[in-house]
């Protein structure tokens, strides 16, 4: 049994949230410049090229790259072998949040209610995904998550019959319905199987995945390769003014269903895939 | 490279109906932000027949909620929210003189009417590029809605703020056009 204290989560999480915001991950800025490589239109270059100044500008002072600082989703995976002492481990990672925002000079974006719409001050409550894992570690994964792009996603209840046909058909339209509104280049990730809710949180994991990783299984990895090329073919392009560079990645994760069910969920993100990670 | 049209806020009628869909601008003086509570207050406000905080006539909103400034700064990042949240809002505003808006996304289709019935223009920014645009904002202060915390209306001045004309008011949209070109390819 390892000790872990809830004032070192705190202090990780806090510190997690500036980084994410501030820091666009290498994998992403590398994938833009490949972009502007084979963007044939010339104001979809331009676009790519400011988003990889607006990195640039983040990075070196320490800004948010985006003024929606997103909701703070944090994924924990708690090995089974720790003690968390000090306090309770929700209290512990909400508390992480509110200090990163405050001291990031990050938005607070998150509203009380969802009719009532009363900002809670301090970006707080987080979205906190719990895994129990083997071993005497915690593992925390921060990924501030825009509203822009949130709200272009979709989960859909497919028949088996439907097939893999079924499901580019429904990313596919997933993604054209949303046009410029998420702020392309966008990743895709898609969640496949399990129930509805799995199906969602399966989308939302895929993108914590490399951009440029490939899913290890190699039917659903040519699905991810099928489906960025038809999506890089519906001509959106940067910002939606036009192109070939709609999105940077598509990334598929799957799981076991009911034999009567084929849920899918198409989790869009912007370029601002921001994630970041600590072990404790 | 298309030359870059430099306008000044306020715009006049003639400003806006002369602006077509793909022009590059680099737009100059004073705008407001407002997003969604905003936009519901404003319009609040309309039904009940009562005055608005802000003058609307010939002026541009700008759809963002700003992260906050930290110390030396005017503002903190500033890109564009998506503007079709503000579809319901929007046709009133213009039927008050709103001549500009400044966001990301597509418009519906009663907005484009608006737009076409009294000569105004809607911009888009780069989505993303908060931390790049924030640097053409050179004054920032709240007017309106200061509980609202970044959904406040907040008084910017810009400098050469970065657009292109998306929708304009003779039914020009650049989204429509961009995927006609490249979708067919």
């Amino acid at each position: 049994m390892r000790e872990i204290q809830a004032s070192d989560i705190t202090e990780t999480v806090s510190r997690l949230c500036k980084e994410a915001n501030f820091m666009l991950g290498e994998d992403v800025y590398a994938a833009i410049e490949s972009g502007i490589a084979r963007e044939e239109s010339p104001i979809g270059r331009e676009i790519l090229g400011e988003l990889l100044e607006n990195a640039q500008i983040a990075r070196t002072e320490r800004v948010p790259m985006c003024q929606d600082t997103g909701f703070a989703v944090v994924f924990l995976e708690i090995g089974q072998d720790v003690h968390i002492a000090g306090g309770y481990l929700e209290d512990a990672v909400n508390a992480g949040v509110a200090q990163g925002y405050d001291e990031g000079f990050l938005r607070k974006s998150i509203v009380c209610h969802p009719l009532d719409r009363v900002n809670t001050g301090d970006n707080t409550p987080a979205v906190i995904h719990t895994k129990m894992v083997p071993g005497e570690k915690i593992r925390i994964v921060v990924a501030p998550k825009g509203g822009g792009s949130e709200n272009m996603s979709a989960v859909r209840m497919l028949k088996p019959s439907d097939g893999m046909d079924g499901v580019a058909d429904f990313v596919l339209e997933t993604v054209k319905k949303a046009g410029p509104n998420p702020c392309p280049p966008i990743i895709v990730g898609v969640g496949m199987g399990g129930t509805m809710e799995i199906a969602a949180f399966l989308a939302k994991k895929s993108l914590l995945r490399e951009v440029g990783s490939r899913n290890r299984n190699p039917e659903d990895a040519e699905l991810e390769s099928k489906l960025l090329h038809m999506i890089n073919k519906t001509g959106i392009g940067p910002a939606g003014l036009g192109g070939r560079v709609t999105a940077l990645a598509v990334n598929i994760e799957a799981y076991p269903c009911h034999i009567a069910s084929l849920p899918v969920a198409v989790n869009i993100q912007c370029h601002a895939a921001r994630h970041r990670e600590a072990v404790l | 490279m298309t030359e870059i049209i430099k306008i000044e806020t306020p715009l006049s009628d003639e400003d806006a109906r002369s602006l077509r869909a793909g022009d590059r601008i680099y737009l100059s003086g004073v705008i407001y932000t407002g997003r969604d509570a905003a936009h519901k207050r404003l319009t609040g406000l309309l039904q009940e027949g009562r005055p608005l905080p802000i003058d609307i006539e010939g002026q541009v909103i700008y759809y963002v909620g700003p992260a906050p400034a930290s110390a030396g700064r005017v503002i903190g990042s500033a890109g564009p929210t998506t503007s079709g949240r503000m579809d319901a809002y929007a046709p009133a505003l213009i039927a008050l003189g709103l001549k500009g808006m400044v966001g990301k996304g597509v418009r519906s289709d009663a907005v484009k009417d608006a737009m076409r019935e009294y000569g105004a223009v809607y911009f888009g920014a780069t989505g993303g590029a908060g931390a790049l645009l924030a640097r053409r904002i050179k004054s920032c202060r709240v007017v309106a809605y200061e509980d609202l915390g970044p959904e406040a209306i907040h008084r910017l001045e810009v400098v050469d703020f970065p657009l292109v004309v998306v929708n304009d008011s003779a039914g020009g949209d650049l989204y429509r056009d961009a995927v006609e070109v490249y979708g067919r390819m």
